[in-house]
């Protein structure tokens, strides 16, 4: 048996992979549910009804997906130019920090002003975060997994040490958070009382952004080039460690925004976890988008949708929320190998 | 205490040997992976998917060698699927690694809240016992270092040695190195590249699960979530600072772990009144790193690490 490429897959073959693995990692989670002793189709019934059954779920969902279109945007941006970037984690703590500092009240601007400040600020924190590992790609070819792996747990310990020393709310009852967000670093609300703020539409013009960037500026390309061939990309006269160190810059500046756009928008202070994980299911969400910027988009909406709808999910039901971790596991899983099998396919010796 | 007196204390030596003996298992579970060609970053889930399940098969009854075997059955399946992935249809080993740790870590996650719905702490076992053995135990500093461990670090010791054995005395571990570093001299030879591979990653990944269930059966007697806690990226880290080689690696891992049991001894002394915690908690992690700097120059890596083989191309 071996595989042998397809010429020229058509559009069908083309999206076939979201979907196939989709519908696989229902099934897996079908086949799970029913070990716990849950019927599956009351699970994912709650599951949907908990996601968007309702104004509250439907907007809790929209909440939950912001974070992940800035880290699924990341990563996407990383990956397409072969840029491992497994450490969106701390880049997003690193925009929070940032975000905490700046807007407890050292600096009294007008929204106007700060808002903009804090956020270009965040960003600079998360790319320089992924510039050092980047670096020492480039410069020493040290795997950025690893690096970008370990740097998550390194910058976590520093936010414990400032949530209990520097920047610890004197208020806070012993607990390690920040003091609250001044109401002019606040991101407000889109509509008033509704829980959804402008963090949301930030994350969809990132995305827009980054498409543009791709399709339409010579980085875009490049990017592109170094990922697809890095020795033809350099043949060919682009200045591949270049590029691979600004793709690091745009990687961790989105990440960060994540959390800049967690504490302003949704927290309004900082505690130690402000992100379940959000960096590492970015890694879930590019791969569901097949790295494009707008499927970043609707891949973070269906895997927040998930996650919300599990956690209702398993209020009602006795089924554990871990269910919709497994599901995304596996869809990542099935979405390589759905990839493949639309490039390739498999022949008989 | 001042270090002078901590580094020539047994009880360190000795604690030392305990923290580097998980780190053992699982770096030569890694080292055989990527000796033939293949970057398991499964490792860490592998190693939480290993603790939970040697620790719940002796829970249900099984004596604590039992626990061993299924942490290693379990280690074993996770490496067939990463096999699959990553060797015969050569799927990116990185996207592929990142999702078996994902998998591996959400199943254990969610088959303990399946089987244990209802416990705030989990249970406790009876766990592996040191076992003193006779005459060498006796050797001052060294004796009680390393002869009076529990059985699963003397087997994390015999298992670097059969792994060296392996690798570089036997017609096998010649194909194994071969697959890492010349996979199409090995299918010239008539010899199938998918097999070898396959074979490193499952039973390297179930050296990686024994790896785990050290924590729960020997070094802990209970399993608690974050009990891994990134112990399986720091292994690969180990690797590399070993040049690939076991020796190498073991002493890496011993080194690493005198390290490890230092910071926790330096927190209680007046440095440790002054700097934070958490800094003395980063140090692995940071020397994790340094490690991999300091040896990026040498040009020792498998030359088809990575690499994948499809038997069609040349």
């Amino acid at each position: 048996m071996r595989l042998e490429p397809i010429a020229d897959p058509s559009l069908a073959r083309k999206l076939l992979p979201p979907v196939l693995a989709i519908v696989g990692s229902f099934l897996v989670a079908s086949l799970l549910a029913l070990i716990a002793g849950g019927n599956p189709f009351a699970v994912f019934g709650a599951i949907i009804k908990g996601a968007v059954g309702s104004k509250f779920a439907l907007l809790e969902t929209l909440n939950r997906a912001t974070p992940l279109i800035f880290t699924g945007l990341a990563v996407a941006v990383a990956f397409r130019a072969k840029l491992w970037n497994i450490g969106a984690e701390a880049q997003l703590y690193a925009g929070a920090v940032v975000t905490a500092v700046l807007g407890t009240g050292m600096l009294q601007w007008p929204a106007a002003l700060l808002l903009p400040t804090i956020a270009v600020l965040s960003m600079l924190a998360g790319a320089l975060l992924l510039l050092g590992p980047a670096l020492l790609k480039t410069r020493l070819g040290v795997d950025e997994v690893v690096t970008t792996l370990l740097l998550n747990f390194i910058f976590l310990l520093f936010v414990s040490y400032l949530l209990e020393g520097p920047l610890k709310d004197p208020m806070g009852m012993g607990w390690p958070k920040s003091p609250r967000l001044i109401p002019e670093a606040r991101l407000p609300r889109i509509i008033d009382g509704l829980r959804l703020h402008w963090g949301f539409v930030l994350a969809l013009i990132a995305a827009i952004a980054l498409w543009v960037i791709n399709t339409r500026t010579t980085l875009g390309f490049e990017m592109r080039a170094v990922g697809q061939n890095a020795e033809a990309a350099r043949f060919a006269g682009m200045p591949v460690t270049g590029v691979i160190l600004k793709t690091a810059l745009l990687s961790g500046g989105l990440a960060a925004l994540a959390g800049f756009s967690e504490v302003s928008g949704l927290k309004g202070s900082l505690t130690l976890d402000i992100s379940p994980g959000y960096g590492y299911t970015g890694i879930v969400v590019a791969m569901l988008a097949l790295l494009h910027p707008l499927g970043v988009v609707a891949a973070a909406l269906f895997v927040a949708a998930v996650f919300v709808g599990a956690d209702a999910m398993s209020r009602a039901l006795d089924v554990p929320s871990y269910l919709a971790d497994i599901m995304l596991a596996s869809a990542l899983l099935m979405m390589v190998l759905a990839i493949l099998l639309t490039k390739f396919r498999v022949v008989r010796d | 205490m001042d270090i002078f007196e901590i580094l020539t204390s047994a009880a360190f030596w000795a604690a030392a040997i305990r923290i580097a003996s998980p780190l053992i298992f699982a770096t030569m579970g890694e080292l055989i992976c990527e000796r033939a060609g293949v970057l398991n970053l499964g490792i860490e889930g592998i190693m939480v998917a290993g603790a939970f399940a040697g620790w719940i098969a002796v829970w249900a009854g099984l004596p604590l060698w039992g626990g061993v075997a299924v942490a290693f059955v379990t280690g074993m399946a996770f490496g067939l699927l990463h096999g699959i992935f990553s060797v015969p249809f050569g799927l990116s080993q990185h996207v592929v690694g990142i999702g078996v740790t994902l998998l591996a870590t959400s199943l254990t996650f969610y088959t303990y809240r399946v089987v244990l719905p209802e416990v705030s702490s989990p249970p406790k076992i009876t766990a592996f016992q040191p076992v003193e053995i006779p005459l060498l135990s006796k050797i001052p500093l060294i004796g009680p270092a390393l002869f009076n461990q529990t059985p699963l670090t003397y087997a994390a010791f015999i298992l670097v040695g059969l792994v060296a054995l392996v690798l570089y005395r036997t017609p096998l571990g010649l194909a194994v190195r071969a697959a890492g570093e010349s996979p199409s001299a090995v299918a010239a030879q008539g010899l199938s590249v998918t097999a070898i591979r396959m074979g490193a990653v499952i039973v390297g990944s179930g050296f990686m699960a024994v790896g785990g269930a050290f924590l729960t059966l020997s070094a802990f007697d209970s399993f608690f979530f974050d009990m891994v806690n990134g112990r399986g990226w720091i292994c690969i880290a180990l690797v590399v600072f070993g040049a690939w080689k076991p020796g190498k690696a073991l002493l890496g891992a011993i080194l690493f772990a005198a390290f490890d049991a230092l910071q926790i001894r330096l927190q209680q002394t007046t440095i440790g009144a002054v700097v934070p915690y958490q800094l003395f908690l980063m140090l692995p992690y940071i020397l994790s790193i340094l490690a991999l700097v300091l040896m990026s120059r040498r040009a020792e890596v498998p030359a088809a690490l990575m690499v994948p083989f499809n038997k069609g191309e040349r």
